[in-house]
């Protein structure tokens, strides 16, 4: 039976910060649908650095074939010594691939992509938590780690070694392990979706004929995520992946790569979870942008489409993105975009929720943007006016009143004439009339 | 097409009506996305004024133009367009809905999508067979083949309803695209095309029922992808329906063995979510031989989601069994699973488990049931987790047809005493609401003995819906026992509440009055309640004064006019003129007659809360 007592309970009910706290960090084992064969005891092999060279490439495949045998992790106290046995002998693996030239032969080749393969391609398990958030709930970690954690270390090494040959390898690691090596980065463990994203661009970097698949498989990931799930745990570093492959786009651009931008990219912004991978995401639409500046226009239409109406938190990510893009626009695509773009700049200053108001501000604060404002200040201007008067007197937070008229003090300075006519148009209200007139304080 | 022009040909004829019409015509391009919603909601009457020529040659051109919007918006305009047939001129011209059901067709938003197929199936009865291949079908087979996903993920939901009305060689070529369709390298299409397999089947002749259907199944329930794979085995289910008996076994069971013992659990779960369809589809043969050890399996299966799924369809499956041997199976193949179930780790197995393992009772027969079942109910009745318990509370009555009461309160009365207080409220509600039947089965000695300090208890319970629960509770108790047993052992004690320093046991006992004076009769309420009600109007708590004039007026119609003038309506005078607000409603409300519903409170009385709240605190001080 439950653990709490009578007296942290509020009328017969748990209060919801007791029983979160009651949650463990748990740990849940592979989902490894087997014939239910107990595993066989493992026996101890000589060290691979004992052993004469004549034989090491034996043993090392003897080595890897003990390696196969799994355990389960989830009860802690079966097969403690054949656990440890294949531990050392990862660790001793480990070692090897990375310390040794020459191990890599060709007949070496299918015995260590088996090994890896049954190790860590499994289905992963129901979540323990069917209402998972990751913003909000730990994660459930691997159980079986310990093993699984040296295996993806082995891979790893197994790719960087000097002699590894992509030619050979290939005929392993190929589109099926590609794809299972992606299902796994729905894993709630951070620490696997960490290694799998290095894994994961280690084999994009050396097998050139799997990289035009992996996109696409990203890509159905990503649409499967947007349209159909809303769930899948590996969205910020397969982002971070991506980033860095857009980065080496040639160019001109494919128009795959711009189609991955316009109905990938830009409407994963709709997803409930944005804030998990919005600066992953985010860095991704800049390189797009700094490849190619003409796709600016379309990129922010697509920003502007799916701005968020409800979610403040969202809104002030957008605006985030919306600076880092203008950080780097061109002053002829800025013009393009200017009208639609500062229309929902002036909604965003007047938002009741202060750091969308304060989020849009910090606009003016930037040196660049300002140089792009006062380029085309009889454009802007009219646009922003209205808000900005309105909210320097309106709205409730001192601190974004004193923000506004910062702002008002800039622009007016940017085009005095244009700003006194469109005070005069609003001279019901003598106070920013005053203001206008150069003596413009804080004190408010 | 211009709202200006359609209100100055109003104007030219003298007519204003269309006014309005115009409105709505300009707001459709209006920035404002809530004017441009508004605007499409109105579509029908838009069209309806523009009439059906107007609407044919401009206004449907300019929505498909406009496709570009809000998707709010494009999810309006498809749902609309479905019902636009008589707007554009019947059946005839239907066809000019189609090009901008297309395009929503094609967008990236799913709702939007499957609203637009929905829209276009539903104007596909509407095409003649002639316009269907002229019209209906280039648009499929468009779809079929579209560059982008979406246009394809639509087309699968099209072919079922066009594939019956058209000429062979255009059912080949729709028999072709779904094909293609089904081996598409975008998983999301292979996913539309197989949760379509089912229905397509459907509408197909046998032949190609067997031909083509089952090569399609058998490549979709292997796909590489599980979120392909288990969309297959809810195909599996109507393919099985269309398939002679004899067939069953080479086309389907290979792979629906597979399925069940497919490498990913969601495969599995989705096996045992389906499982009595699938059993159904079969029949009793196949079933004996395969479905049983599958069943099995899926209940010992090592992921809970899936013990779980296959939990919930015990009772359905062992009830579908063939009656032949049906006890048998289940005493030797499923009985020992179901066991192992009762004590399993994950708490929403055993719940699953516990809200259908009663319904075993009535197939397995009295002597089973208490030899086998019993057991298992009284453990599930000791689980720790409440739902569990709860389940198997809720569903006594129907082992309670099989094996009878008595034998049933013996075995289970020590669990249902210690449920009786359970930490959880629901679950004593729900031993409370079992309580009258339990009652009226075991008899007024053996419920005096053991149960009545149960049901008194209740009355203090600290959450209002089990004190009311009891309150009812008593109610019917007495409805069973009769006015004189209610005299001798409960009215007494509701009466002792009275005095009780708690202002809530207080009430308890006016609204124990409120339920009992009734079943108690004139006598009891008048010679007993009604002294004990009118000292209360003393009450220093203004809640209990404001329910002491709603039991007087609730009681009123039982007592005799003698007692009413001389003793009720003094007390609802002076109440009438009580310094609190609620109480003087109260007291005007009874003594006018009005009847009124309980749970209505006087309009000024907000403070009727804030005042209960001070009560609380008063009495925390107090202590």
């Amino acid at each position: 039976m439950s653990a709490i007592s009578a007296s942290e309970k509020v009328d017969g009910f748990t209060r919801k910060s007791m029983r979160k706290a009651q949650k463990q960090r748990k740990s849940q084992g592979s989902s490894q649908y087997r014939t239910h064969t107990a595993p066989v005891e493992l026996s101890p092999l000589p060290q691979l650095k004992d052993a004469p060279s004549t034989e090491q490439q034996e043993l090392f495949t003897q080595k890897l074939q003990q390696c196969c045998m799994l355990f389960d992790f989830l009860d802690s106290v079966t097969d403690l010594k054949s656990k440890e046995i294949k531990r050392a002998t990862l660790n001793e693996l480990v070692d090897y691939v990375s310390t040794n030239r020459g191990v890599l032969v060709e007949p070496a080749y299918p015995e260590i992509t088996n090994m890896i393969c049954t190790n860590i391609f499994r289905i992963l398990p129901p979540s323990e938590n069917p209402d998972f958030d990751p913003e909000e709930d730990e994660p459930t970690l691997e159980a079986a780690w310990p093993h699984i954690q040296l295996v993806y270390e082995f891979l790893l090494r197994f790719l960087e070694n000097p002699d590894f040959q992509p030619s050979i390898a290939k005929r392993y690691i190929d589109q099926k392990f590609v794809l299972q090596l992606l299902e796994l980065f729905d894993s709630e463990d951070p620490r696997e979706r960490d290694f799998l994203k290095t894994i994961l661009h280690r084999i994009y970097g050396k097998f050139l004929g799997l990289r035009a698949f992996i996109r696409k498989q990203i890509n159905n990931i990503f649409l499967r995520f947007i349209y159909e799930t809303e769930h899948f745990n590996g969205v910020a570093e397969l982002l971070e992946i991506l980033g860095s492959i857009i980065n080496g786009f040639a160019l001109p651009l494919k128009a795959e790569h711009k189609q991955f931008l316009m109905k990938v990219l830009i409407p994963l912004h709709t997803a409930k979870g944005l804030a998990l991978f919005h600066a992953q995401l985010a860095y991704c639409v800049v390189q797009f942008l700094e490849k190619d500046p003409t796709l600016t226009e379309p990129v922010i239409r697509g920003l502007l489409k799916f701005w968020p109406k409800t979610c403040s938190q969202k809104e002030v990510m957008f605006l985030g993105e919306i600076e880092e893009i203008l950080d780097v626009i061109e002053p002829t695509q800025f013009k393009k975009i200017q009208e639609p773009l500062f229309k929902q700049i002036s909604k965003c200053v007047t938002n009741p929720h202060f750091q969308v108001a304060e989020r849009a501000l910090y606009f003016w604060n930037n040196e660049y943007i300002l140089s792009l404002i006062e380029e085309n200040i009889d454009k802007i201007l009219p646009i922003m006016f209205g808000s900005l008067y309105r909210i320097s007197k309106e709205h409730w937070n001192p601190t974004i009143v004193a923000l506004v008229y910062n702002v008002l003090k800039t622009l007016m300075e940017m085009n005095c004439t244009l700003f006194d006519e469109l005070t005069d148009s609003n001279t019901r209200f003598p106070v920013v009339f005053l203001l206008s007139k150069g003596k413009m304080s804080l004190k408010c | 097409l211009r709202g200006g022009e359609v209100s100055k040909m109003a104007g030219a004829d003298g007519d204003d009506s269309l006014y309005p019409i115009a409105v709505l015509i300009d707001e459709l391009r209006n920035e404002d996305v809530q004017l441009r919603l508004n605007s499409i909601k109105k579509l029908s009457t838009i069209a309806l004024a523009l009439g059906v020529e107007r609407t044919r040659t401009e206004l449907l051109p300019f929505l498909t133009d406009t496709i570009y919007d809000e998707d709010e918006v494009l999810l309006a305009l498809a749902e609309q367009l479905g019902n636009f047939t008589m707007l554009v001129g019947g059946p005839e011209y239907v066809h000019c809905l189609l090009p901008p059901l297309e395009s929503l067709a094609t967008v990236e938003e799913t709702v939007v999508r499957d609203k637009a197929v929905e829209s276009l199936r539903k104007i596909s009865q509407e095409h003649s067979p002639v316009d269907l291949e002229v019209h209906f079908e280039p648009l499929v087979k468009r779809l079929a083949s579209g560059d982008w996903f979406t246009s394809r993920t639509s087309a699968c939901g099209l072919f079922s309803v066009c594939y019956p009305r058209v000429s062979s060689t255009v059912k080949a070529e729709i028999r072709q695209h779904f094909r293609t369709l089904c081996s598409d390298d975008t998983p999301m299409v292979r996913r539309a095309a197989a949760s379509k397999l089912g229905e397509f089947a459907k509408v197909l002749e046998l032949e190609y029922v067997k031909s083509d259907i089952i090569s399609l199944f058998t490549a979709l329930a292997s796909d590489e992808q599980d979120s392909v794979r288990l969309l297959a085995v809810e195909a599996c289910v109507s393919i099985a329906t269309l398939l002679p008996q004899e067939d069953l076994e080479t086309l389907v069971m290979p792979t629906l063995r597979q399925a069940a013992e497919d490498k990913s659990w969601r495969v599995r779960y989705m096996v045992a979510d389906k499982f009595s369809e699938l059993q159904k589809a079969v029949g009793p043969e196949i079933t004996k031989n395969d479905l049983v050890p599958a069943f099995q399996n899926l209940l010992k299966d090592c992921e809970a989601e899936v013990r779980a799924a296959a939990a919930n369809k015990v009772k359905e499956f062992c009830e579908n069994l063939p009656e032949d041997n049906r006890e048998q199976i289940i005493m030797t193949h499923i009985l020992p699973c179901v066991k192992e179930l009762v004590s399993d780790t994950n708490q929403h197995v055993k719940s699953a488990l516990a809200s259908v393992i009663m319904g075993l009772s009535t197939i397995l027969g009295k002597d089973n049931t208490i030899e086998h079942l019993l057991p298992l109910f009284l453990a599930q009745l000791k689980d720790e987790c409440p739902e569990v318990r709860l389940n198997i509370i809720s569903n006594l009555d129907c082992v309670n047809e099989v094996i009878g009461i008595r034998q049933l309160s013996q075995s289970l009365l020590p669990a249902i005493v210690e449920l009786a207080e359970d930490a959880k409220w629901r679950v004593r509600l729900a031993i409370i609401e079992y309580m009258p039947l339990l009652a009226g089965q075991l008899g007024v000695e053996f419920f005096d003995e053991k149960l009545n300090t149960l049901c008194m208890a209740w009355l203090i319970d600290h959450v209002y819906a089990i004190r009311e629960a009891a309150t009812c509770n008593l109610m019917k108790l007495v409805e069973k026992f009769g006015a004189e047993w209610a005299q001798n052992t409960i009215v007494p004690k509701v009466l002792g509440m009275a005095n009780d320093p708690n202002y809530l046991h207080r009430m308890t006992t006016l609204f124990c009055i409120n339920a009992l004076s009734k079943a108690c009769g004139q006598e009891i309420t008048t010679k007993q309640m009604l002294p004990v009600v009118l000292k209360m109007s003393n009450d220093q708590v203004a809640n209990v004064r404001f329910n002491v004039a709603k039991s007087l007026q609730k009681i009123g119609p039982i007592l005799d006019s003698n007692a009413l003038q001389t003793e009720v309506k003094p007390v609802l005078e002076k109440l009438a003129s009580d310094t609190d607000m609620d109480v003087k409603y109260f007291a005007q409300e009874a003594i006018s007659g009005k009847s009124f519903p309980i749970t209505e409170y006087p309009p000024e009385s907000r403070q009727h809360f804030y005042k209960i709240f001070i009560d609380v605190q008063d009495q925390l001080v107090n202590v």
